[in-house]
């Protein structure tokens, strides 16, 4: 099941804690490079909490604690001495619902993680690229300098894409990237996502089956912060192993 | 503020069932209650002005042209300005809000985002005991350890080090608008982080975690996210601070030095429209001078409806439309 090329992430005996609450429990899994990998489960199944233990988000949130290893091309995220910040520079996130900075202009949000980098070179078109990228280019190149919150919905989670793309990170995390638009925003992000994995190396949460059978290569089944079964999104969605996997992809329960 | 797109509000189907037979009795009866209070504030605010503005005729009719421009103040030979009265009240609320802001901004930074969770209780309880201690007492710190901790240390220190100034130029006597500033700066430093504190709390997480996913530091999702986030709540707080400022009457009373005089050095004594109200008017001879003092009331009402208007337009113009960030 596992390609030649070595994992771009590898996760080995990975638990997370809020407070009191065991939210992942021993998780070990792979993720080959320039793939999608979705992330599927019923809510409050650690697929989030997993999700935010890849770029040290978990650790942010009050009592939030985790242990276990997670290695970027072979380096430990949760070594001694390792500065999350640098590591999320790496790994970007795109969030549940889309959260521009709302005092910044379009322009403004996709070129904000370089100007904290303090990048000094042309910055125009590096927004342009990332616009181009995140397939909003067209619809705000007359606008840049408008308020990022004018845009629609659908618009604004493009945006963070651009923005988290900006960056230059190796991996994108997405965390239900199209649960809070329409069904046509949706396809957009999905669309785009099969795009961006040439480049990027995405793992994308998401509560709806059918969009992780369309946009991932492989597929990960949590359940009560365990996983499950992980594979290859064909096999999970026609043939699983594990008879929970079956239960929920085929709308048993969840 | 500006909030990320608002989810669509539910019908409450029950109720527009109800609002067909119109508004009920009970609810008409609230509102007309609520609308009476409401009226009964502007009407209060009314009586002040005008009985204020009864008071002060006689020395309005006296002095007329000269009240706000003149900066003679000599109730003996009966001259009346009001001038320094109004300069000290503005010097000394400028130097509170310069000094406070910084401060309390930093404080509700501490509170709401930077602080060890352990601390942050102890550093609350203390900031609301600021909030707490009357003014008088602020006034007796203030002579007996501001002022001579102004003249012996910090006056001649500004004056050897930024006397180019002429803001710090003059004899370091302690008492003074410096020393009122500061001592206005620690009574409405409680009021400025308690509210920045609470605006600090209306962030939504999402922006900050979107700051800190592309990496910025903590101080980083502060200056991009939280704080242009919190700007217009934060002239707001600093408004309210402003407004203790120039009403500040004891303690700025007790260590402004009383002295009817404009002068470009902080460290220099001056007077501040209430405290010169306060003081003069059980002992007002005749009745220009007490309508000299009602006429001061009025100057001072009118500074605070000044800066509060200007306040409140700047606060609409930073809450409407983002600016271009700044570049770090």
């Amino acid at each position: 099941m596992s390609a030649a090329a070595p994992p771009k992430i590898r996760v080995e005996g990975l638990d997370a804690w809020f407070g009191e609450t065991h939210a992942v429990r021993d998780v070990s899994l792979d993720v080959r490079p320039l793939s999608v990998l979705a992330v599927i489960g019923p809510s409050g199944c650690g697929k989030s909490t997993f999700l935010r233990c890849l770029n040290r988000m978990h650790e942010l949130v009050p009592g939030g604690r985790a242990t276990g290893k997670v290695t970027l091309d072979g380096e430990d995220l949760y070594a001694r001495g390792v500065d999350p910040v640098s590591i999320r520079r790496r790994v970007g996130m795109v969030f549940q619902r889309p959260n521009p900075f709302p005092t910044m202009t379009i322009a403004d949000n996709v070129s904000a993680g370089l100007r904290l980098n303090g990048w000094k070179g042309r910055l125009e078109e590096i927004v342009e690229r990332c616009l181009r990228q995140a397939a909003l280019w067209d619809e705000v190149k007359d606008r840049l300098h408008s308020p990022a919150t004018s845009l629609s919905g659908g618009q604004q989670q493009r945006l963070c894409i651009a923005r988290a793309l900006a960056v230059e990170p190796e991996v994108l995390l997405m965390d239900e990237p199209a649960s809070a638009l329409d069904p046509i925003a949706t396809a957009r992000v999905e669309e785009l996502m099969h795009e961006l994995k040439a480049r990027y190396t995405i793992v994308v949460v998401t509560h709806n089956m059918q969009q992780a059978a369309r946009v991932s290569d492989q597929t990960a089944f949590f359940y009560m912060g365990e996983l499950v079964e992980v594979g290859d999104t064909e096999t999970i969605f026609t043939n699983p192993r594990e008879q929970r996997t079956e239960d929920y992809v085929t709308g048993k329960f969840g | 503020m500006n909030r990320s797109p608002a989810a669509p509000l539910p019908r409450v189907s029950g109720g527009a069932a109800r609002s067909a037979h119109g508004p009920n009795l009970g609810d008409r009866a609230w509102s007309g209650l609520l609308g009476l209070l409401g009226g009964a504030v502007l009407l209060i605010v009314g009586v002040v002005v005008l009985a204020l503005v009864h008071v002060a005729r006689p020395a309005l009719k006296a002095g007329a042209g000269t009240f706000v421009s003149s900066s003679d103040w000599d109730p003996v030979s009966g001259s009346f300005g009001a001038l320094p009265f109004i300069y000290g009240t503005v010097v000394t609320s400028v130097v509170a809000i310069l000094v406070a802001v910084p401060i309390s901004v930093g404080l509700a930074l501490f509170l709401q985002e930077m602080g060890p969770r352990k601390l942050r209780p102890v550093v609350s309880f203390g900031i609301e005991t600021l909030a707490a201690i009357p003014s008088v007492i602020y006034g007796l710190w203030g002579l007996f350890v501001l002022v001579p901790a102004l003249r012996d240390h910090l006056e001649p220190f500004l004056g050897r080090t930024l006397g180019f100034l002429p803001v710090f130029r003059g004899a370091p006597i302690g008492l003074g608008y410096l020393a009122a500033g500061l001592i206005l700066a620690v009574m409405i430093l409680p009021t400025i982080a308690s509210v920045t504190t609470e605006v600090l709390k209306t962030v939504p997480a999402s922006l900050k975690e979107g700051a800190l996913a592309l990496g910025a530091t903590r101080w980083e999702a502060i200056r991009m996210a939280i704080l242009p986030y919190s700007r217009a709540g934060i002239l707001g707080a600093t408004l309210l601070g402003l407004g203790r400022a120039l009403g500040e009457t004891m303690a700025v009373t007790m260590v402004i030095g009383n002295s009817p005089t404009i002068s470009p050095s902080l460290f220099a004594a001056g007077y501040s429209l209430p405290a010169v109200i306060a003081n003069e008017f059980a002992e007002a001879t005749g009745d220009v001078h007490t309508g000299a003092l009602a006429g001061l009331a009025l100057v001072l009402f009118g500074v605070s409806l000044i800066l509060n208007s200007a306040a409140r337009l700047l606060v609409r113009m930073v809450a409407s439309g983002p600016s271009r960030a700044v570049a770090s």
